[in-house]
């Protein structure tokens, strides 16, 4: 027993600070998911052509392909187009991306794809009817987006997004490919200095565990709060 | 006959090939109940939705109140919210109570400050009654009430006329009186309505007039008594005849 | 640009790290089935113990992230038995999947209803005879569209056991952005072959669903 606490003495340190680092990029991940990807299903849904084509390009090209991949053609591969810009006499040293903000935008742009295919299954299962009933009452067609299908469809896109939080905390450990110093990371350094693996990487797994089944119940709570009768039903069918 | 509220000119609309309406002319004066009736897919509903331009007709004028709306750059929001529709699905909105459904159009279009919305939408559902059920969510109201928070929610709006599309046909037969009592009390108290409906208990009681439609045109027209006890064409009769059939009422319970 | 043929020429090697990448999503899928149904078969009609048991597997499971599941199998394991990163690789994968297939299985089992297995019963079949003759072969087919989703997620998450250097499609471009110094193009190039292997696969699995696809009452549009 006073073994077990000397170990979790010696590592919690360490991996508090990871778990911390992994809390933060889902945080930042979800949030700029959530603000490009609300914006692209309703591009894809009510948008004109041109702005449909690209926003379904955009969700399609990053739920096609594996999220390390996005990850390292924006963390080693964006810095070539820098050079390429530079060699035209143009700044590129924006594109030259600091690790951590690399892993924000890949793990962002990733969420809001998904978060966008989640948010259109919720507005396409909004009756026209209610639109159309809204455009009677003299309300403009944003108007009725904005005040009738939005609202709507946020709630029933809470389940699949409960899901998108708990995906996101469990992918963020690929930043640790890219050296960011994440949960799993932490876990990795004391490995490579006790040479422990199998312990610290259950306790890694089981940290990864709790945080996610605490996120399921705390949505599972907020679903309950924004309850509406009537609308819950629809949300199943999503 | 006093002022025309609505008055509708030659009225063409076609969906790709299929010809909805070929033609409709009307008009409804101030405090008339029109009654339009006909079969399935004669374009009833579209001429409804042509005059608060939830279709544009593809020729033909409108006017509502005097004012052409169909006339370039007309203002589409502001026809709308003196022009009230109720529709044969409610189509209440489903994440606000009954009191917020009524509140906001007044909110969000006429820019009313919350706390008059509210009086006003409250003084709204006591209208038709519901002023208890005012914190319901729609899926906790039966289709009957429904039917009546969407009343209130057109009426809020203080619209110049009311548009009806088989506003009971969704109904259960024991839900029906009160949404009709609803609409009786509307046109006792002048208010202008058209309404597509196939309850002839409730077209003989309170329509003044009544249209006949087939095929995208009006088949036939006339005040009520005589539409009902004289029509002149032969599927008017005919129609009439399968509907009392379907529905009850007509010449007996008088 | 003076680099671009050389990446041309590396091509064929990506794509042989392409078809390593298809042999991992084909055995993790596999594993996961194996594993998944007779999961969600305890799950719907199992006794307490052991539909409790796979519910509490499939949480837990769905609860750990992939990585970290492959690198318990091989660091972890290291001490006890050292698996190559294939091996470890389709294993971690195949777990992590079974939990997901369990579910969609669990789903796909249930919407056959209880009264199949009823009429089943009635006719004197026992419950595996019933479960094996009458509701999989209908559940299997309603799982289809949920499988192809599934079968995409395993492909993608094979670019995970780039991080115990198995030579598959991600680490091939690694080695070749290296020697390049061309990533970006490199990875845009890896990029689109897993795109268009996800569209294939999605695609082919669209097709064996309507091939599968019992005849349905007329089509509501
Ligand atoms: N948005 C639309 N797109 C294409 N066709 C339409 C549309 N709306 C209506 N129609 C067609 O126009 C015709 C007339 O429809 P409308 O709804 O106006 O008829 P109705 O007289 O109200 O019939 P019902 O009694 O069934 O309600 C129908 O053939 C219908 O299929
Ligand atoms: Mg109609």
């Amino acid at each position: 027993m006073e073994g077990i606490l000397e170990f979790w003495n010696m590592i919690w340190p360490e991996l508090g600070k990871g778990l911390l680092t992994t809390l933060q990029i889902s945080v930042v991940a979800l949030s700029l998911g959530l603000l490009t990807g609300i914006p692209a299903a309703l591009a894809r849904v009510y948008g004109p052509a041109w702005l449909r084509w690209l926003a379904t390009a955009y969700i399609e090209l990053f739920r096609g392909t594996p999220l390390l991949v996005q990850l390292f053609v924006i963390y080693y591969g964006l810095p070539d187009i820098a050079r390429l810009l530079e060699s035209m006499g143009m700044s590129g040293q924006f594109l030259v991306l600091d690790r951590m903000v690399a892993a924000y935008i890949a793990l962002g742009l990733n969420s809001g794809a998904y978060q966008a295919e989640y948010f259109r299954s919720a507005i396409q299962a909004i009756n026209v009817g209610q639109i159309m009933a809204a455009r009677a009452l003299g309300m403009s067609q944003l108007q009725a987006i904005i005040n009738i299908v939005l609202p709507q469809s946020v709630r029933l896109a809470i389940p699949a997004w409960s899901n998108e939080v708990a995906y996101m905390v469990k992918y963020t450990s690929v930043v640790f490919i890219i050296s960011v110093p994440d949960l799993l990371a932490r876990g990795q350094f004391i490995i490579s200095k006790y040479y422990n693996p199998m312990e610290i990487l259950i306790t890694v797994g089981i940290i990864y565990l709790i945080v996610v089944l605490g996120i399921a119940t705390g949505m599972g709570k907020l679903e309950e709060k924004l309850r509406i009768p009537g609308l819950e039903i629809e949300a199943k069918r999503v | 006959m006093s002022k025309a509220i609505v008055r509708v000119e030659n009225l063409h609309k076609a969906y790709g090939s299929t010809e909805v309406l070929t033609g409709v002319s009307l008009e409804v004066a101030e405090g008339e109940v029109l009654v339009v009736i006909g079969p399935s897919g004669t374009g009833k509903s579209t001429m409804l939705r042509c005059i608060n331009l939830l279709t544009f007709p593809d020729a033909g004028h409108i006017w509502v109140a005097g004012d052409e709306i169909t006339a370039p750059g007309a203002n589409v929001n502001h026809i709308r919210e003196r022009v009230g529709m109720v529709f044969q699905d409610f189509n209440l909105f489903n994440h606000l109570t009954a009191l917020k459904n009524v509140m906001i159009a007044l909110l969000k279009v006429k820019k009313m400050p919350e706390e008059k919305a509210r009086e006003l939408a409250m003084f709204e559902l006591e209208r038709v009654g519901l002023e208890d059920k005012a914190d319901l969510y729609p899926a906790q109201l039966s289709g009957g009430q429904k039917q009546r928070v969407a009343i209130a929610r057109a009426l809020a709006l203080d619209p110049l006329v009311m548009l009806f599309d088989e506003p009971t046909s969704a109904l259960d037969p024991e839900l029906i009186g009160e949404v009709l009592d609803v609409m009786k009390d509307l046109a006792r108290d002048g208010m202008t309505m058209i309404v597509v409906t196939h309850e002839m208990g409730f077209a003989r009681e309170v329509s003044t007039r009544m249209i006949f439609m087939e095929k995208g045109v009006i088949a036939e027209e006339g005040p009520t008594q005589e539409m009902f006890y004289n029509p002149q064409h032969p599927r008017t009769q005919q129609f009439l005849g399968k509907i009392t059939e379907l529905y009850g009422h007509k010449k007996d319970e008088a | 640009m003076d680099k671009l043929p050389d990446i041309i020429n590396s091509i064929p090697y990506l794509l042989q790290g392409a078809l390593l990448t298809i042999a991992v999503t084909v055995l993790s899928l596999l594993t996961g089935f194996v594993i998944g149904l007779p999961l969600a078969l305890m799950r719907v009609y199992g006794g307490k113990f052991s539909a409790k048991f796979a519910a509490t597997y499939s949480t837990v499971m769905r609860g750990l992230p992939s990585l970290v599941v492959l690198f318990i199998l091989f660091y972890g394991m290291a001490a006890f038995i050292s698996l190559p990163a294939f091996v470890a690789g389709c294993i971690a994968l195949g777990f992590c999947s079974s939990a997901y297939q369990m579910e969609l299985l669990r789903g796909a089992i249930q919407s056959v209803g209880a009264g199949q297995m009823m009429a089943a019963r009635a006719l004197g079949m026992s419950r595996l005879q019933a479960i094996m003759s009458i509701i999989l072969p209908q559940a299997l087919r309603l799982a289809i569209p949920s499988w192809s989703n599934e079968a995409a997620v395993v492909l993608k998450d094979s670019s995970l056991i780039y991080s115990v250097g198995l030579a598959e499609l991600l680490r091939r471009s690694q080695q070749v952005a290296a020697r390049t110094y061309q990533s970006f193009i490199v990875y845009s190039i890896c990029a689109l072959i897993y795109f268009l292997l996800t569209f294939v696969t999605n695609r082919g699995l669209d097709h064996a669903e309507r091939v599968f696809r019992l005849p349905t009452p007329l089509e509501e549009h």
